[in-house]
Parts: structure tokens; sequence; C-alpha cells
């Protein structure tokens, strides 16, 4: 898919000789310019290019933002109120920053739910999936540390309460979770020590990110783009060039997504962020709900719905790493859930789950509220481990189009759409 | 996807919008036993400036009543001058900041002595240190009131269903008074105890507390007249707590006119853009079926 014919041609006499030494233009022009597309994909395939543009926009951001912080436990919220009063539109950059993370993981979301919706892991798609499955890991780790740098209430005890699940290895081999967790915070609590080893790995990891969003987008190009059908591009037809389609589809998307964006920095830049981390950060005053960012919700849930600390620590980081097994547990021949009749409905019954936990997480562990963050815990790992491999098996498929072409034009399509859409990009 | 079911699912969206817009009028009760007004705040929703008139009499609120136990150690004697705040005269703040005492820089002999506070200074705060705030308020810590409305928030006890109408109905009235509405609430939700509540040794009830017992005494306990005003608003204690809270919201968003402006300058401009990049984008896939 990826070897499909250049139509790069250097436009100068520097063009020609650069070309002949580091084609990177000719790189360029091959993945993202006449890179074929699927002519079908939807809004939801605009979600890529928004999270690449959210990945540069927090590191701009935070490169500023870092010139005029300081992670120390006596400077930090200072400096944050420093960049929020005095620092010359510093309370710009603080809020596309923290409300920039909200965003990245709201789109993230959209991404993963679009992925598994239709079939975008399946093969040869693996190690695509694997790898957004590691950026999401590296998301997380970067937002949890990111989170404890205004190092007001929520973060100090933020940090205590996530650090101090590794002590749960307790129990198995008496005294490592606690050598680890100390080794973590550099000292007996969650001290300066802490919040200034968080900062050095929240400035190194974004780039971290970069990387292996690098190798996601590599992957993407090899074996090219899926879409609404789950089926391969098979001629020309099926597919339009990157540019001017995809990119003049994914700018409209980003506009709109930029709407939602700039209206939370603008008008409610705390409404995503919880009142208490306007409080300096006290080790010796305890908040009565101690809760994660909303992104963490779903997550914070499955841990506290088991009773044993260990094993809800291990149900927490398998409900993530489970994702890496998904193109092995769907056993559907069928790529697109459009074309299958049952899983779509549990499809939206793991949608539901997932943000049922989410609210649950942020209501407190106790009563009904566990007892449902129990049921939709159960539902969630049942949806991978049985209802994926059993239904994939079971289940009679829609008859799918010939092709994406049918897809688009109907049965055999209209003379003048088939003419149309013979080679759109020749016009 | 053709024009018609563009058209359906737009008139979907703006269903939706309409409904969380009308829900405004109907608030949900605020957080379990606390009892919350809603106040209409002059820096409320997406135009909202503050109102000079009104952070000048909360200043003077703060200065009279609150400052006796609060510090507002954020709060340099500049920014009372600075645009979108109370905007008093350079000259009054001037003298005001002289009235008060500061640390001086060590003279030769290394003694520190103390000197009028200038512009560039920030609020003295009331005690030295904790420990002689615990010490004079029966063992209670009265917070620094610079970040006050920013740190409170009101406690949704709402049906899980209502979560989402809500959120919808905040975000697109762009409410993000919380705070305030819990700071009015709490200024003027001293009441006496209902028959058989226990109020404990010198803690106070108050309705907008959560828990209902306060450390804090009714800081407004004189009533009306308190506080001399010197324009026409009435000299009352609803005015007091409305005043002082608004003035607290400002020292804790000080850049909430700018932000708000600028916001609606950005909005205009990316409106433009995104029907400029969806005309731009429909032209391109004109004659493609997709």
């Amino acid at each position: 898919m990826a070897s499909h014919e250049s139509t790069f041609r250097p436009g100068s006499r520097f063009g020609k000789w650069l070309d002949e030494r580091l084609p990177i233009p000719r790189l360029m022009h091959g993945q993202f310019v006449d890179f074929p597309t699927p002519r079908n994909l939807n809004y939801l395939w605009t979600v890529g290019g928004i999270l690449t543009f959210f990945l540069v926009s927090q590191i701009v951001t935070g490169i500023v933002l870092a010139m005029h912080y300081a992670p120390t436990a006596a400077g930090a919220f200072d400096s944050v109120e420093h960049i929020r009063r005095d620092v010359n539109y510093g309370w710009l950059i603080r809020n596309l920053h923290a409300v920039g993370a909200s965003m990245f993981f709201f789109a993230v979301y959209i991404h993963i739910a679009r992925g598994l919706y239709y079939g975008s892991y399946k093969a040869p798609r693996e190690v695509l999936w694997i790898l957004g499955v590691v950026i999401f890991l590296l998301m997380m780790a970067t937002a949890f540390m990111g989170y404890s740098l205004p190092w007001g209430q929520m973060s100090l005890w933020g940090v205590t309460v996530i650090t101090n699940l590794f002590s749960s290895i307790d129990s198995i081999v008496p005294g490592l979770g606690t050598r680890i967790v100390q080794w973590l915070w550099g000292g007996y609590s969650v001290s300066g020590a802490t919040l200034n080893r968080f900062f050095s790995l929240h400035y190194l990891l974004p780039f971290v990110i970069a990387g292996v969003v690098g190798l996601h987008i590599w992957a993407l190009h090899v074996v090219g783009q899926n879409n609404p059908t789950g089926l391969e591009i098979k001629t020309a037809s099926d597919s339009v060039p990157m540019a001017p389609y995809a990119v003049m589809k994914d700018a409209f998307g980003l506009s709109v997504f930029m709407v939602i964006f700039l209206w939370f920095v603008f008008f409610l830049p705390d409404a995503l962020g919880h009142p208490d981390n306007y409080i300096e950060a006290n080790p010796l005053s305890t908040p009565p709900h101690i809760v994660p960012e909303w992104y963490f919700l779903p997550f914070y849930a499955i841990l506290r719905a088991i009773p044993s600390k260990l094993l809800g620590v291990v149900a927490m980081f398998s409900s993530i790493i489970l994702l890496c097994f998904v193109p092995w547990l769907d056993t559907s021949r069928v790529r697109s859930s459009k074309y299958r009749p049952v899983y779509k409905w549990f499809f939206w019954l793991l949608v539901i789950s997932v943000v049922a936990l989410g609210y649950l997480g942020s209501k407190p562990a106790e009563g009904v509220y566990i007892a449902w963050a129990r049921i939709f815990t159960v539902y969630y790992f049942l949806h991978f481990l049985v209802i994926m491999p059993v239904v994939g098996v079971l289940e009679t498929p829609a008859k799918l189009p010939k092709s994406i072409t049918e897809a688009v034009l109907g049965k055999g399509g209209g003379a003048h759409a088939a003419g149309a859409a013979a080679a759109p990009e020749r016009r | 996807m053709n024009i018609s079911s563009k058209a359906r699912r737009l008139t979907a969206a703006l269903v939706v919008a309409g409904a969380a817009a009308t829900g405004g009028a109907v608030w949900a009760a605020g957080g379990g036993d606390q009892q919350i007004t809603h106040v209409k705040w002059s820096f409320g929703g997406l135009r909202g400036t503050f109102d000079n008139a009104q952070l000048q009499r909360g200043f003077r609120v703060y200065t009279e009543v609150c400052s006796r136990c609060h510090g507002l150690k954020r709060l340099a004697f500049r920014n009372l001058v600075e645009e979108g705040g109370p905007e008093f005269p350079e000259a009054a703040v001037k003298s005001l900041a002289a009235t008060y005492q500061v640390d001086a820089a060590p003279d030769e002999d290394g003694k520190v002595k103390k000197r009028p506070a200038i512009l560039s200074d920030y609020m003295p705060s009331p005690y030295k240190n904790e420990q002689e705030a615990r010490a004079s308020q029966n063992g209670a810590l009265p917070p620094d009131l610079s970040l006050i409305t920013k740190a409170r928030g009101i406690e949704s006890n709402a049906a899980f269903y209502m979560f989402p109408v809500n959120f919808l109905r905040d975000m697109v009235t762009g409410y993000q008074e919380a705070g305030s509405d819990y700071l009015y609430s709490f200024l003027v939700g001293y009441k006496d105890p209902p028959p058989g509540v226990q109020v404990g040794d010198f803690m106070n009830y108050n309705v907008a507390f959560p828990g209902n017992q306060t450390a804090m005494p009714n800081p407004f306990a004189g009533g009306d007249g308190l506080v001399k005003y010197d324009d026409n608003t009435p000299a009352t204690v609803d005015n007091y707590a409305k005043d002082v809270t608004a003035f607290l919201s400002w020292v804790g968003d000080p850049r909430l006119e700018e932000r708000k402006r600028i916001g609606f300058l950005a909005m205009l401009y990316l409106l433009v853009t995104v029907v400029l990049l969806g005309l731009a984008k429909r032209r391109v896939w004109k004659n493609i079926p997709h």
C-alpha cells in the first residue's frame, strides 16, 4: 500500500541535488501528499491528526511553562501562581497546557474506541495497534506526573495514593514493595525530591512519546489506513491521495475540535480540574475525597472495585495491558462492526461500562457505588476475554460489499459516479 | 454522507444544546446538607466583567472585617491599581500601602527594621506564622484568601443521569462561579442550629459549610451598617457578602477580564476559520462520492 507510484518531481536545481543525496522531500511527498487514503473515511479518522496537534501543542506550551516553573516543594505552587498572575499571557499558556492534557485524552479515547469499533487492530495492523497501547501508557505516565507539578492538595495526595500502590507487592515479597515506593519517592514520604524527579521525567517522556508516535505513523503507512468498511484498498478508485482530500478533511475536523478546546481554555479553564488543587500541598491534611484527573477515573474505579489491594492493582494494570492482546482475542473474520450485527451491541455495552466506571470512580468507594463498579469491571474483562472470542466464532456477519468503491456507490455504481471515481486524483 | 443526514445530525446537536441551555433555569440543589444560593455575578458567564465599584467596596469589607484573621498574600498593592480589578487611583493606593509596615532589607549591622509598604509589596499577613494564627484562634487556622473562590466548589448530589445534562448546561453557559456561589452562601449561612443539633465548643452553625459546623464565627454578626459604604449601595450584610466575594473572586482570578475578552475574539476567529475550511473541504470533495 505504501509502495504507490511517486508523483514527486523536484522543482528546483537544489531540489534535484538534494533528492540524489538525502531524499527527505521525496519521502514526505510520498507519505503525506500522494499517499493513498481510503475515500470513505469518516470524521472519526481526523482524530489521528488532532492527536498529533495536541502532542506538539503540549510540548511547546510545556517548554514555555518550564521557563517560569520551579520544581521545588517550597516554590512550585507559588511559581504556578506567578505564571497565572504575572507572566505575560502566562494564564493562557497554563490553561492551554492544563486543558490540552484533558483534550489529548478525550481525543485518544475517541481514537481507541474508533479502532475497536472498526477492527483497526486486526491483521495486518497488530503492531500498529500495540504501538498505540504503548503511547497510551506513556501518555498516562506523563499526565500523572504532570498533575503532580502544581503541588496542590490533589497533586500531593494523588501521587501518594498511586505510588503507594506499589507497596502491595509487599504481600508477595515482604519489604520489596516498600523499598520500591521509597525508591520512587526518594525518601520516606512524597516530598520535594519526588516532585523534582517527576518534573524531570515529565519533561523527558513527551519526547519518548513523539518517538513512538513516529513508529506508529510508520507502521500505519506500511499497512495503510483501515476504513469504515474494514476492506483493504484494492483498486485505484478505492482511494484518494492524502493531499488535498484527507488533508482538507483533517483540517476541518481539527478546526471544529479547536472550538471545544479553546472554549474550555478561555471560558472554563478549571471545569476539568479539582478545586482542591488550588490549595497548597499539605502533608498534614488529607482531603476527604482523593480523586485523580477525570481521564483516569475508569481505571481508578476498577482498582477500588477489587477488595484486595494487590489484586486491585493487578486488575487496573491488566485492564490496559489486555488491549495488547485484542488482535488475537477477536476471532471474527470481519473487521468492521458495521457488518457485525451481534458484536456491535456488545461494543456499545463496553462504551457504557467504561463511561459508568468513570462516573463511579469519581464517587466515594462505598455502598451502591462499589457494587456497580464491580458489575461494570466484570463486564469490562468479560468483554475482551469471553465475548470477543466467542461472538467472533458464533456470529454470522452481514454481507460485505465487494470493495470500498461499491460500498460508496452502491452495487455497480451509477455510470456518472463510476466515471468520477475511476481516477479521482486526475481531474 | 448525504445532505439530509447532515441536517438531521445538526438538528440533533442543536436540540441537545438547547436543552442544556434551558435546563439552566432549573438549578440542581447544591450538595447534600449544604444550602447554596446561586448569585447573578457581574463577572459570570461568557462575557462577564468585574464591577470596579463592587470590588472597591469588597476591598473595604476585606480590610475592615476579614483581614483581622485572614491574609491575602498573593495580592500586591500594585494589583489594586491594575486594569481589570478595582482600579483604585494610584495615589490612593500608594498612601494606603504606606499605612502598612513591612520588613526592610537588612541594614549594615544585619538588623531588620520595618519600613512603610510600597506598590510592589504584597499584603502583609495578620499573623507571623501558622502557630501564632492557631494560638489566637482556639487551634483553628484561618486560611489565606488569595485563592479561596478557586479552591472551593459545590458538591453535586444530582442523580447520575443528570450529570451529563448539568455538565453540558455549565459548559454552554460558561458557569465557573461555583466557588463564588459557595463563599457567598457561606458568609450569609450563619443561622441558629435546628432543634436537637449540638454545636461543638468554639464551633458555629452554618447551612452552607460541609458538615454545618465551622470554627469561623459569623464575620458580619454586627449586622447591617457594620461597614460604611461611600456610594449609594445599601450597607447590608447581604451586600457585604456579595461585594467581598466579588473582590476575592478577582484576587483569585485577576486575568479574568483579559481571558474572556480574548476568548470572545478567538471564538469569532475560529468560527470564520471553521466555515472557510468547511467550504474548502466541500469544494475539494465535490465530485467524489464518499
